[in-house]
Formats: structure tokens, C-alpha cells, sequence
């Protein structure tokens, strides 16, 4: 196990320096030498025309890949409504299920929750297991995971996709480790290797600026988190068919240490941006927290919700609940407007999955041009007000 | 309280650039950091154990240099650091790394309370600390912004979720990660630094632990890196020309025909 270079092939060309994501090989007396650092991930043995590279792993098989089937998907609700995750999974799990022609199962957790199973099957489940008990009438990880990973003990399926919200970023990883199979953080692109019945992850590292593409290759089942927002639900059809079956828990071990005391509803409607259609962000070109007022009025006369760049939420002109990006919420509105905001690849990682993009800035180099539909070059604080009219005139006339 | 909080050394990634012609990172001059989260865990720590007394331990994975970083958190005021540092676990993914980490935190020993960052800014995972607490056989929580009340035996926390959060009864020994609303992580001190300059950080290996060779580095990593490339950015959109008003004008009319407003 290990990444070795073998000096006998090396001829010190230097291909694999540059190509190194990581910057971390040097030539030293005509030898590639590969420093700490490495996360083998391969790119210097591609790129090394002398196969002079190498990364073994000692790899023993044991599992008989042909025993697992299906391609599930994790449908979160809260407080007994199922979560908008749990539709794009669907839609996404369906493209994956065909391809690899296995069936599309989900996976329902809570108490008195069978009438939510319908809506699953709606959106194109073959079929939906359901687990209702007292128990898991809220989230917790000790009981989501002990009836996740006895099911997936169970039924042996292939993929389990979770969405990677606040749930599904603390049961995934529990499960996957008492499962002691992969799990790949924050997918935003899927795709399968149908001879080999992989499921390729891609995601983004290093803050956006790179993607990585990640294989789980000799573990069942492949775990993905998936980030909410960038896959496409099915339309809701009710004539679809699909078999719901009630999951015995009569068996199940009980082992719940934490406790919930409060649920606490902070987030009005104003803030809800992962359900908005419009949302109008500003960032710290604004100049002052007073002119956040302009982007509020914009939002108010499109009906839109009022989001912030993470330069802004650090100056404290808005909370944090609005802030937009890689540490913030991740959104896909109809139509974003960017206001003042530069567009570092952490705010674009947040956003960039929008239907529409308008960048307003008056930096024309401003990396949000990149990714932007329509731009203004201007002055935002003249920019925002003139198209709060326009848009106020135009609506009502 | 004997508390230890796992902390990871990462480049500051808001300085990371791509280089355009070669596709690669730019990764000169970008200095290596504490990861920022890992500083409201460190925080909080000490906050812990100023009420209730007891230890902080910080610990990390990494190569020799990352010692650097643990030093500065004992100028924070921790009192010690471990550094787990082999060659076996080059190239671990998220179970392997919880694997090394939950091995040392055993060797430790009588640890009652794991700290960590809601995720490390490099791989945004937030995927090693849930791990670390199914490894240990105890109960965790995620996203926590707030420790109401702490005992030796159990605390009530706050931790948050997309619509506000939940009060949360946890017994101990538990692992809880922080998201930044948690506090306001302090300086180092003139008398930490001074300590901190003469701490002497213990490096553990692989056999150090009794970690598995099987489960550690690339062995024990069931997800590999196929692939690595930098994203490709949608093409320039239009960029609208004229006054002011002429520009908002040509905007509005192309958003008003799409019927997206209404």
C-alpha cells in the first residue's frame, strides 16, 4: 500500500510535477519525489508517460458484488412532512436505478407517517419501506441509524443516497462507519459505471476549486450525501404504482441515548431561501449594512427572499441564517440576483446551480460575470433602485 | 472533564487559486492553518473546563509539520497535544482517518468528552466526527451552537438545523461538533506562547495506537479518488451595454418575457 516512483523508469521530465493537484512533487537529481501531502488520487500516475508511478493497494475482495441490488434513497421528513431531498433523490436515484436496472427503493422514517409513503411512490419509488414508531418521531442518530443500517443489513442494496442536510450529515456517516463502507460527502453529480456497478461521486473540494470524482469499488452498499438543490425532481404523478411495505420492528434494539426537550422554529418565511424562487443577495460591494435596505425592496417587489455573501454576514449587516455559500445554504431559485458581490468560488459553490443568474457589479472582472446569465457593470447602489422601479412599473402595468 | 478536541491542518482555502494554464493549485504562499472551526471546538473546551476543571487534549492526524498548528493551540491554553503521525495513513478517506483518531483518543484514555469542528474548510466533509463517536460506541450531535448546561455525567446543547434548532439531552461520555455561533475563540496568551515554544508534542505511529494495518491509510479506505479536475465555469453570460437605464431597462424586459415574476 502505498505511492512509490520508480526511479529505474523516472526520467526527472517534470510531466508529473505540474500536474500534481496538490503542488507537492519535486525533481531532485533528475527523480520525481513525491513529499507528504499526497492524497493518491492518482493524476501523477495518468499523466507519467514512463508508467514510472505506481499506487498499490493491498486489496482483499471479499464481497460478492452480485448480492447487492437497488438503489436507495433516504426520505427525510420533518415534523412529518417530507423534506424537498427526498423528491430530487427520487428523480435522481430513477436515472441510476434504470441504467443500472435495479429498482428504486426509499427509505421512510418517523412516526404515523404511512400517508407520506403515497407521495413517494408519486414521485416514482418502486417501492417504500416504511418504518413508523414512537421512536422516530424525531431525528435522532442512535434510532435513524440502527433501523437504517439493520434494513441495509437486511436487503443488501447497492447505493444508499441521503441528502446532505443537517439530518443527513450526521446519520450518513454513522451508518457508513458501523456499516465500514464509504461514504462521499456533499455529491453534486452522479453517474454509474454500469459493468462494474459503481457509482461515480463527484463533489467539490478545496472550498469549489476543485471537483473530485470518488469510486467505492470493493464496499457495499456505496453511501453518497447528496446536496439538496441540484437535482430535479420527477413531476408528482399519482398514477404511478409502487409497493409500500411496513418494516417489522418488533426485533429492533432500542439503544436511544440523547433525548430531544425543544424544537425551536427560528427560520420565518422571509429567510426560507432553499424554497424561494427569487432570492436578491448582496455582499460587501453594498458599502454600508443601511444599503441593505435597497436589496429588501427589490426582494419585496419581486416577492423574493433576501440573501447575503458571507463577506457581508462576517461584517455583521446581515444574520447568518441568509448567508449564501459554501458555509451557508446552498439555493436554486429561478432567478438570483447578485448584488455587489464579487463571487468567490465559496458563494458560487452556494448558488451557481440557479436557473438564472444577474450580476450587478462594477467590477467587470468580478469572477460572478463567470457564471452570470445577465450582468450590469455599475454601480449597485444606482443599479438596484433603478431596477426596483422598472421591475415595480413593468409588474404592474 | 478530560476533554480532547480533534483539529485538522488545512491551507487556507480562501487564499487557494487555480492556475489557469496548468489547472493546478496554486499552492505557494498559501500558508497552512488551524482549520477555523476547529478554533470555537478549542474554545469551548476550555470554556468546559474552566467551570468543571479537568484536561484539554488536542489531537490531529497529519504529517510532522502539522505539529506546528497543535502548538498553537497550547498557547490557547490547552494543556497537551498528540500528533498521530505515520506514513500507514497516507491517503486515508473519512473512516480511515476516524479510525486512526478514535485508536488515539483510546490511548488517551478515559476520555469523557470529544470536541470538533463542524468540518475542515479543505474537504467540508463533516463526516470524521459522527465517525469517531460510532468508532467509540458513543452518542453524538452535530451543528451544535450553543452548551446550555454541563455536568460529569450528561449536558443539554442546542444544535441547529435548517429550520431554527432543538434542545438536545445527551448523556456523557458523548461527542458533540460546533458551528461558530458557539463563542468567540480567544488569543493565544503571552504565557501560552511561551509554553506553548517549549511544549514538547509526542508524534504516535501506526504501531504507537494499535492501528490495524488493514484499516488504516489506503487499505482502510473503501472511497478512492477516481479523478481530480477543476470545474468548469458556465459561459459568460450578457453583459448588457448603454446608460444606467438603458441597461436595467434591457434586464427587466428579458426577466418580465420569461413570466418568472409576476
Amino acid at each position: 500500500m502505498a505511492i512509490k516512483v520508480l526511479n529505474d523508469k523516472c526520467r526527472g521530465c517534470k510531466l508529473c510535477v505540474s500536474s500534481c493537484p496538490f503542488g507537492i512533487i519535486e525533481i531532485i537529481d533528475n527523480k520525481a519525489v513525491i513529499k507528504d501531502g499526497c492524497t493518491m488520487c492518482g493524476t501523477c500516475v495518468k499523466t507519467c508517460k514512463f508508467k514510472a508511478i505506481e499506487i498499490t493497494r493491498d486489496v482483499k475482495i471479499t464481497i460478492d458484488k452480485s448480492l447487492y441490488k437497488g438503489v436507495w434513497i433516504f426520505a427525510e421528513q420533518r415534523n412529518g412532512k417530507l423534506s424537498n431531498v427526498a423528491f430530487e433523490l427520487l428523480g435522481e436515484g430513477r436515472r441510476l436505478a434504470d441504467e443500472l436496472k435495479e429498482p428504486l427503493v426509499a427509505v421512510l422514517l418517523g412516526s404515523k407517517i404511512e400517508a407520506e409513503a403515497k407521495r413517494l411512490v408519486a414521485f416514482d419509488a418502486d417501492k417504500v419501506l416504511v418504518a413508523d414508531a414512537p421512536e422516530l418521531e424525531h431525528f435522532l442518530e442512535d434510532s435513524y441509524a440502527q433501523v437504517l443500517s439493520d434494513l441495509i443489513r437486511k436487503e443488501n442494496p447497492n447505493i444508499v443516497l441521503i441528502g446532505a442536510t443537517a439530518i443527513g450529515r450526521s446519520l450518513g456517516p454513522k451508518v457508513a462507519a458501523r456499516l465500514e463502507t464509504g461514504l462521499t460527502a456533499d455529491c453534486t453529480g452522479l453517474a454509474v459505471d454500469v459493468a462494474e456497478k459503481n457509482l461515480l461521486q463527484t463533489r467539490p473540494a478545496f472550498g469549489g476549486n476543485l471537483m473530485a470524482t470518488i469510486l467505492c469499488p470493493n464496499h457495499r452498499p456505496q453511501m453518497a450525501t447528496v446536496r439538496p438543490k441540484v437535482f430535479k425532481p420527477l413531476a408528482e404523478d399519482a398514477k404511478r404504482s409502487g409497493t409500500i411495505t411496513k418494516v417489522d420492528l418488533s426485533k429492533t434494539a432500542w439503544n436511544i441515548r440523547a433525548k430531544v426537550l425543544e424544537v425551536v422554529n427560528e427560520v420565518g418565511s422571509s429567510v426560507n431561501l432553499e424554497e424561494a424562487n427569487i432570492i436578491v443577495s448582496g455582499g460587501r460591494g453594498l458599502g454600508d449594512p443601511k444599503n441593505f435596505e435597497l436589496i429588501k425592496e427589490l426582494a419585496n417587489v419581486l416577492g423574493g427572499a433576501v440573501g447575503a455573501s458571507r463577506a457581508a454576514v462576517d461584517a455583521g449587516w446581515m444574520p447568518y441564517a441568509h448567508q449564501v455559500g459554501q458555509t451557508g445554504k446552498t439555493v436554486g431559485p429561478k432567478i438570483y440576483f447578485a448584488c455587489g458581490i464579487h463571487g468567490a468560488i465559496q458563494h458560487l459553490a452556494g448558488m451557481s446551480s440557479s436557473d438564472i443568474i444577474i450580476a450587478i457589479n462594477k467590477n467587470p472582472e468580478a469572477p460572478i460575470f463567470k457564471v452570470a446569465t445577465f450582468g450590469i457593470v455599475g454601480d449597485v447602489l444606482e443599479i438596484v433602485p433603478l431596477l426596483t422601479k422598472e421591475f415595480k412599473k413593468a409588474l404592474n402595468g | 472533564m478530560k476533554i480532547v478536541v480533534c483539529v485538522k491542518q488545512v491551507p487556507d482555502s480562501t487564499e487557494v487559486k487555480i492556475n489557469p494554464e496548468t489547472n493546478t493549485l496554486v499552492r505557494e504562499g498559501v500558508a497552512s492553518i488551524l482549520n477555523p472551526f476547529d478554533l470555537y471546538a478549542i474554545e469551548e473546551a476550555l470554556r468546559i473546563k474552566e467551570k468543571l476543571g479537568g484536561t484539554v487534549t488536542v489531537i490531529s492526524m497529519g504529517p510532522p509539520q502539522a505539529a506546528e498548528q497543535l502548538r498553537e493551540t497550547i498557547g490557547m491554553g490547552v494543556d497537551d497535544a498528540v500528533l498521530l503521525s505515520d506514513r500507514a495513513f497516507a491517503g486515508s478517506d473519512t473512516l480511515a482517518t476516524s479510525y486512526a483518531l478514535s485508536k488515539g483518543i483510546e490511548k488517551i484514555g478515559g476520555v469523557q468528552l470529544i470536541l470538533c469542528g463542524k468540518q475542515a474548510i479543505d474537504g467540508d466533509t463533516a463526516q470524521v466526527g459522527p465517525e469517531i463517536a460510532e468508532k467509540l460506541g458513543i452518542p453524538h450531535i452535530t451543528y451544535v451552537k450553543k452548551i446550555d448546561e454541563i455536568s460529569e455525567t450528561e449536558m443539554t446543547a442546542e444544535r441547529m438545523n435548517e429550520d431554527g434548532f432543538e434542545r438536545i439531552k445527551l448523556p456523557i461520555p458523548a461527542l458533540v461538533t460546533v458551528v461558530k455561533e458557539i463563542n468567540e475563540p480567544r488569543m493565544p496568551s503571552l504565557k501560552g506562547m511561551m509554553r506553548a515554544k517549549k511544549a514538547v508534542i509526542p508524534a504516535w505511529t501506526a504501531a504507537d495506537i494499535g492501528a490495524d494495518p488493514a484499516k488504516s491509510g489506503l487499505n482502510g479506505s473503501p472511497t478512492w479518488v477516481k479523478t481530480i479536475f477543476v470545474p468548469e465555469m458556465k459561459c459568460q453570460g450578457e453583459i448588457f451595454q448603454g446608460t444606467p437605464e438603458e441597461q436595467v431597462k434591457s434586464l427587466v424586459d428579458a426577466i418580465v418575457c420569461r413570466k418568472i415574476v409576476q
